[in-house]
């Protein structure tokens, strides 16, 4: 058995313990902001923080989280609020269609954590694992820098 | 043009809003049936037995707008509502969405084309005014005073010379009683009086977006429902010979395999068959797959090499093909010799590779079928589903979830039959999920594409004589096996409508064979047309020695408008009165994107180059300028793009400015790297590793859209800025190295100096 904490509340998983959490958060919980896209740690869809680092949950087994405390988009807010990343997402118009931008949002909290006044560069770099179809960068690009309170 | 029903005191509606509402429908004519006949109106009228809501307004002032198109990111959800909205003078916090089933009563919900705003924009401004009209008289009735005198301020209808105000669900009840005033009667706001047209609003479903509550295909649920993961043949067409079936089950939460049967050609949309394996969960069922060993009759396409295909098309398109517009007598130009120049171009199969993958909810139960699903046209799943399932297709219901991404892949509902199939042969509802790898390999390709391109040049450079030749499978392929030549809707896209004036003029098309399902992506024939004709017109230009916007210009010709009749043009469904192919607006929108760039005026540095390119597609005219950087090591840079965008009437300009900076992503993973290649039939690509598209670092830093302001026609948004962005980043290319790129993509040309 595994225990760990989802959004704050404590879980325990019984199941096939090389099961990614991707699926654990999806088809078990019903967490569904976290997305699927590749299944190989290459387009970022399915981002989630463990201890508040972004990591790839399509490549992460469950067999790897014991004690661990995991973020998903529907728990980085705070008391009914939006996290001021999602808030400056609004703002800036980001999303086309969308299904990337959770994990974008939760690649880019986890950058500003890191970096909190971040250059074009750092932004490149700390979001290149991040695929958007639709082609919103220019906008990720500028909603992370009005959450960061730099100038574009 | 739309019949408008009051259907307010009808018992079907009770589901989404409540009693007393003022609920109106609106039945979309086909556009063979716009001519405003008194008899066939109201014949039609009569024949509306089930209209649907359209706009309804409660008594608390709710307004239910329903959505009939598909969201996949143009914002046309919120878009074409916010038509109706404002023509109603709603306050559009008080607008609740409803998206539609797939119901031929909606008129056509196929989202695709960058159809949505031109088609119903009328239908939705007409609605809009309806509502308005009878609201204000319902109101005029009710103060006793001459409905001229009242007027509307922001859900309310109000009486300025007494001061009296009622807001619209204060008057829904009384809207309902009234019968629909004539076309004549209805009260139009004027532009000066919009409030959301032209000024736009964000997306309805954004909040719910950014904070993982939007509901989209993948996220769809139905009690007790099984997961499911389809192994296909690798070769299309291909025929399971045997597989494993116990392996699989010794999977924790597989609980068995089930197959489907290879389709018949045509393909169509139908499932392509293969063995399913079912599981309590996602991650269980694409673990049981790998243990499936399945072997397969590959059949007939296993001969399909990439390469060796790619040399057939190449030769195919140096010879003559079928003569589809002819001006003049190019070839007794070229007889003559003189200075001649020719080129290839070729671009290559490309996936559409959506970041949601395909995926669809069904449950078959009592001969009838429900889906929830991520699809671009949900009748196509309802008579996709009927053939599959031997029931009517009234007996689909196709409930639409927002669409992770879809360029044209979700408008072949291939992948919810799949589910459907499934969910008959179990019993119960079933969840089909493909994986990333299922997506690139089992597409329906935007065509691989050789162009030849042939001109006669004079003494000042100019083009006396020109040829252009496409070779491709078409999509009619996929609908009939034996088609080999492109339709009058593949070859309208940027080839028969060249916009040049040449004196002579021939546009061919020959014949190529398709081995994989061919569909349409983004822009579809004008990726290919549009890369061979912007980029040979560039290459005379700078053969010229010329400046390449002059060039340009001078090879659009004076302003006029193009004879579309004279060679039976489609023009994608526009008439040509509404919408002429006007080089005055080519003209423009390359002068303004030549001054926006700064065009001749910035000097690139060392490595660095500017391109241009201008298209009209889908009855919109782009113009493209693309700024490159190439390093020693060959590697691209992007800094900045500027495109110009001449769409006619833009309702909302801030989605119209996401299209277009998405659009030159989209180029950019089209020239970079967007190539899907097959050996003995197979598709060698598979996830983003082998078929990566573009990243934020890879993407153009800054790109600057340029709306002009034109009250012609709405035109289309999602697509026409894909295809000038290409050949102008190749352009950019050539002005930066030297080089001159004829295939895409980058990875088949060497930049470096090393």
């Amino acid at each position: 058995m595994i225990q760990l904490k989802v959004n704050g509340k404590s879980q325990s998983f019984q199941g096939d313990s090389g099961m990614p959490l991707l699926w654990y958060l999806r088809d078990v919980l019903g967490l569904t902001g976290t997305k699927f896209g590749c299944g190989a740690s290459l387009c970022g869809a399915c981002t989630v923080h463990r201890n508040g680092k972004a990591i790839r949950s399509c490549v992460t087994p469950m067999s790897s989280l014991a004690g661990s405390e995991i973020t998903t988009i529907e728990g980085i807010g705070t008391g009914g609020q939006l996290h001021p990343v999602q808030k400056a997402w609004i703002e800036a118009n980001v999303p086309q269609c969308g299904y990337c931008q959770p994990g974008q949002i939760m690649q880019a909290i986890s950058l500003l954590a890191k970096t909190p006044k971040p250059t074009d560069e750092q932004i490149e770099t700390g979001m290149q694992g991040n695929i958007c179809r639709c082609g919103t960068y220019q906008r990720i690009r500028a909603a992370i820098k009005a959450a960061a309170g730099v100038q574009s | 043009m739309s019949v408008i029903t009051n259907v307010s005191r009808r018992g079907f509606i009770t589901g989404l809003v409540g009693a007393g509402a003022f609920v109106l429908s609106a039945r979309y004519l086909p556009e063979a049936l716009w001519a405003e006949d008194a008899g066939l109106m109201s014949a039609l009228g009569k024949s509306v037995l089930h209209p649907d809501i359209f706009l309804g307004i409660e008594a608390d002032g709710t307004v239910h707008i329903v959505a009939h198109r598909s969201e996949m990111g143009t914002t046309t959800r919120t878009s074409l509502p916010m038509v109706a909205a404002d023509y109603l003078d709603a306050d559009w916090k008080r607008v609740k969405l409803e998206q539609a089933i797939g119901d031929p009563k909606y008129g056509d919900q196929s989202t695709d084309g960058s159809y949505s705003i031109r088609s119903f924009y009328g239908g939705m401004r007409q609605t809009g005014a309806t509502a308005r009209t009878m609201l204000i008289q319902a109101a005029a009735q009710q103060w006793k005073v001459p409905a001229t005198e009242c007027s509307t301020d922001l859900h309310a209808v109000v009486h300025k010379a007494s001061g009296r105000k009622l807001g619209y669900g204060e008057l829904a009840a009384a809207a309902s009683q009234l019968p629909v005033p004539k076309k004549e009667e209805l009260l139009f706001k004027k532009k000066s009086e919009w409030r959301y047209i032209g000024k736009g609003t964000k997306s309805f479903d954004i909040k719910g977006i950014v904070n993982g509550s939007a509901v989209f295909g993948m996220d769809a649920t139905m009690p007790s429902m099984v997961y499911a993961s389809v192994e296909h043949s690798p070769v299309i067409g291909g025929t399971l010979k045997s597989y494993d079936d116990k392996a699989p089950l010794q999977v924790p939460g597989v609980r068995q395999t089930v197959t489907i049967d290879p389709f018949k050609p045509p393909a169509v949309f139908k499932p392509l068959g293969g063995v399913a394996v079912i599981a309590d969960n996602t991650w269980a069922a694409f673990q049981g797959r790998k243990k499936l060993n399945a072997v397969w009759d590959s059949g007939p396409n296993a001969s399909f090499n990439s390469d060796d295909y790619k040399k057939e098309l190449q030769q195919t398109a140096r010879q003559v093909g079928n003569v589809i517009r002819n001006e003049g007598d190019a070839e007794s130009v070229f007889a003559k010799g003189g200075d001649i120049f020719e080129a290839d171009y070729y671009v290559p199969l490309l996936a559409h590779a959506p970041m949601e993958p395909l995926v669809a909810v069904a449950e078959f139960k009592d001969g009838k079928c429900a889906t929830w699903c991520p699809t671009q046209n949900p009748q196509a799943v309802q008579e996709t589903l009927a053939q599959e399932l031997g029931i009517a297709k009234e007996d689909v219901t196709c409930h639409v979830t927002l669409l992770g991404g879809a360029f044209g892949r979700k408008s072949k509902p291939d992948y919810v039959a799949e589910a459907a199939v499934l969910s008959k042969k179990l019993g119960k509802p079933v969840k089909v999920v493909w994986s990333r790898e299922d997506d690139i390999q089992f597409g329906y390709y935007n065509a691989v594409a050789a162009m030849y391109m042939k001109a006669a040049i004079d003494a000042q450079g100019k083009p006396t004589a020109w040829l252009q030749r496409s070779v491709f499978p078409p999509i009619a392929s996929t609908f009939n096996p034996e088609a080999v030549h492109g339709e009058a809707g593949d070859l309208q896209q940027g080839w028969t409508d060249i916009p040049y004036s040449i004196p002579n003029l021939r546009v061919e098309n020959g014949n190529a064979k398709a081995h994989v399902r061919i569909g349409w992506l983004r822009s579809v024939a004008n990726i290919y047309h549009g890369f061979a004709v912007q980029s040979f017109s560039d290459e005379l230009a700078h053969r010229a020695k010329r400046d390449p916007v002059e060039y340009l210009l001078e090879l659009l010709g004076p302003a006029r408008k193009v004879d579309l009749k004279a060679f039976g043009y489609p023009n994608y469904d526009g008439s040509a009165d509404d919408y002429p192919l006007d080089t005055a607006r080519l003209r423009n929108v390359v002068e303004l994107v030549a001054e926006k760039s700064g065009w001749g005026k910035r000097k690139p540095g060392s490595g660095s180059g500017m391109g241009i390119a201008v298209h009209r597609s889908f009855l919109t005219y782009v113009a493209t300028v693309v700024e490159v950087h190439v390093n020693d090591s060959g590697e691209v840079s992007i800094p900045r793009v500027d495109t110009v965008v001449d769409a006619g009437l833009v309702v909302n300009p801030e989605a119209t400015r996401s299209q277009f900076e998405g659009a030159a992503v989209f180029g950019t993973s089209i020239v970079r790297s967007g190539e899907i290649t097959a050996r003995n039939g197979a598709i060698e690509q598979s996830n983003f590793d082998g078929y990566p598209v573009a990243r934020i670092d890879e993407a153009p830093r800054q790109t600057n859209v340029h709306i002009v302001e034109n009250d012609a026609p709405p035109a289309g948004v999602g697509e026409p800025g894909v295809p000038p962005f290409a050949p102008a980043m190749c352009n950019a290319i050539f002005a930066a190295t030297g080089t001159r790129v004829r295939e895409l993509p980058l990875t088949r040309n060497k930049l470096g100096k090393a």
